[in-house]
């Protein structure tokens, strides 16, 4: 390791604190690698220098008046889906290109008050509905690792960002998957917590019984100090929960002797590459070297976890995104004579196909005469995944399965067939029907192309997944392993 | 499960997207592709089974009912697309 930005987030941190290293020349050093790498990655949809060179030079302030905390002078980006006040933050859609909120989400604020330094939103997947972040309306982002390659999605940005050395950490969002899987495309670490645990206030709403957001990072540590910084209750998200935050760097042991960890049968499918399936065999295997006891199980309801999904976000979807109708915010189209044209037009115009076909499913799901068939019937199926999950966590302490049942696959390869690029997250969406805590964690390459290990826990279960995943991490050496860019 | 350019008309008017006829005729084949995946959520015994309609650990969310400032009005206007003074400009509501 050489340069500056190639620092883990903890390792800047101390270097930070001890005054060995000054936020401003961080902050540069990103920028520089920005400037260097981002036409090639594109993973910023807005850049933000002279703020960025702001807020290291106020951070730099606070750190020599020893008033600082563990993320001041860290440079991040954050998806562009989560609200930066005075800041364009567009989705990567149409609909919200010229929309400048004029509030912080929660999250923006949390970090902001720690005195992170924020360089820029990150490319997604438009109204995070996809899997390889070619849905963004504006431009796909690229693999690191290949840059032929998709980074995985809907945080393709925020994923590829991390794992290029553009920033030392961001902030994402899952609903299906869409921390975890770019996370396991771009070799990082990405987590998606507990349904509740961090606000979604401020979060641009796709699904909100699914919506979680959560930290990219390099490593596992990284994970465990950015979750501390946005986890907690906000009593302006009705669905966060008011319990307090444990110490999560507390589960950072490197021991997890008498973990007790189940295989689930069904996520070893024929779905699954060979390449990935290899990796996790091996991945296990070093789990059960660190003193984890392993046993196979079964949840048969896996099975019908993606299509279940795709009831429920799109039905949930297509309320929330009832909101873009060209009136307050947002694209407009202005050219018609009636109201309801000029509704159609804009939504016409302003949204995205992927956008819109989730839409119509959704508006189909709940509408007379089909609610029961489809939405209430997948609300039941939902039911039953989560019970499964709780009964499999009276047996485990936590689910081991890969993150994606592939490598990171070509730009344009899998947008022929809508099925097609849905079947990228039959391994992610159980964990956001059921609410439960996921992680995924870089445990192997195939070809170059980096392999995630998913673990999955019970709610409020983060300190389980942390300690087995640092435990793995240290054990390993994915963690070192930077793509060759 | 096939749905006709009848029905796929009806749902994008519910949810108000305008439509071209080429656009009506794609989506009309793939929603239908997509229904189809949904066929295998009839095989799952469902007799008894509540519905998960949301997460929550806890119930009503309720807080004090004492007033606070709103969002400033220039800040919410300033994304108005079409904005007179102080209002939202919007086409005829009402029509002839």
């Amino acid at each position: 390791m050489s340069e500056l930005w190639e620092l883990p987030l903890h390792e800047a941190a101390h270097l930070l604190g001890g005054r060995q290293l000054s936020a401003e020349e961080l902050t540069r050093a990103c920028l520089e690698r920005i400037q260097q790498v981002e036409s090639q990655v594109r993973a910023f949809v807005t850049q933000t220098q002279e703020l960025a060179s702001q807020q290291a030079r106020r951070a730099d302030q606070r750190l020599a008046r020893g008033e600082a905390t563990f993320l001041t002078g860290t440079p991040m980006q954050l998806k562009d889906n989560l609200c930066t006040q005075g800041i364009r933050t567009t989705c990567s859609s149409r609909m919200l290109e010229p929309f400048v909120p004029i509030y912080d989400a929660t999250v923006t604020e949390r970090l902001s008050q720690q005195g992170a330094v924020l360089l820029g939103k990150g490319n997604m997947d438009e109204f995070a509905m996809g899997s390889s972040t070619e849905n963004s309306a504006f431009f796909p982002t690229h693999n690191p690792w290949a840059l032929e390659r998709v980074p995985g999605g809907s945080s393709g940005g925020p994923a590829a960002a991390v794992a290029s050395g553009e920033a030392i950490y961001a902030l994402g969002s899952d609903t299906g998957g869409s921390i975890r899987q770019p996370a396991a495309l771009c070799g990082i670490v990405g987590l998606k917590p507990t349904y509740g645990l961090v606000s979604r206030y401020g979060l641009v709403a796709f699904a909100s019984s699914l919506d979680q957001i959560g930290p990219m990072t390099r490593d596992v540590t990284d994970c465990a100090l950015v979750l501390q910084a946005i986890a907690g209750h906000d009593p302006r998200d009705s669905t966060s929960i008011p319990r307090p935050v444990p110490d999560y760097r507390r589960a950072l042991t490197g021991d997890i002797r008498g973990l007790r960890l189940g295989i689930p049968q069904e996520y070893y499918g024929q779905g699954i590459e060979e390449g990935v399936k290899e990796s996790l065999t091996q991945a296990i295997k070093v789990l059960e070297g660190l003193g984890a006891v392993v046993e196979e199980c079964s949840l048969p309801s896996t099975h019908y976890a993606l299509a279940c999904y795709y009831i429920i976000a799109p039905s949930e979807c297509s309320a929330n995104l009832a909101r873009y109708d060209g009136v307050k915010y947002g694209f407009s189209f202005q050219d018609t004579l009636s109201m309801w044209e000029a509704m159609e037009k804009t939504r016409q115009h302003g949204f995205g196909p992927e956008v819109k076909r989730r839409i119509l499913l959704g508006t189909y799901a709940l509408s007379a005469g089909y609610y029961d068939a489809y939405y209430l019937k997948a609300q039941k199926v939902r039911t039953l995944i989560r019970q499964e999950f709780e009964e499999a966590f009276q047996r485990f302490d936590a689910l081991v399965t890969p993150t994606s049942p592939t490598v990171a696959f070509r730009l344009g390869e899998k947008t022929e067939d809508p099925v097609q690029m849905y079947l990228s997250d039959i391994c992610t969406i159980p964990a956001n029907m059921a609410g439960i805590p996921a992680i995924s964690i870089p445990c192997g390459t195939v070809e170059g192309l980096p392999v995630g290990m998913q673990l999955m826990a019970k709610p409020l279960g983060e300190e389980t997944l942390l300690r087995l995943a640092y435990a793995y991490e240290q054990a390993t050496p994915w963690h070192t392993q930077r793509p060759p860019l | 499960m096939e749905l006709s350019r009848e029905e796929v008309q009806h749902i994008a008017t519910l949810c108000r997207i305008g439509m071209t006829d080429e656009e009506l005729g794609r989506l009309r084949a793939q929603l239908s592709h997509i229904l189809e995946q949904f066929e295998v959520l009839r095989q799952v015994d469902t007799e008894g089974v509540p519905p998960t309609g949301h997460l929550m650990l806890q119930e009503s969310v309720l807080r004090e009912d004492s007033p606070a400032p709103s969002a400033p009005q220039e800040g919410v206007l300033s994304n108005a697309p079409s904005r007179e003074g102080e209002l939202f400009r919007v086409k005829a509501v009402l029509e002839e």
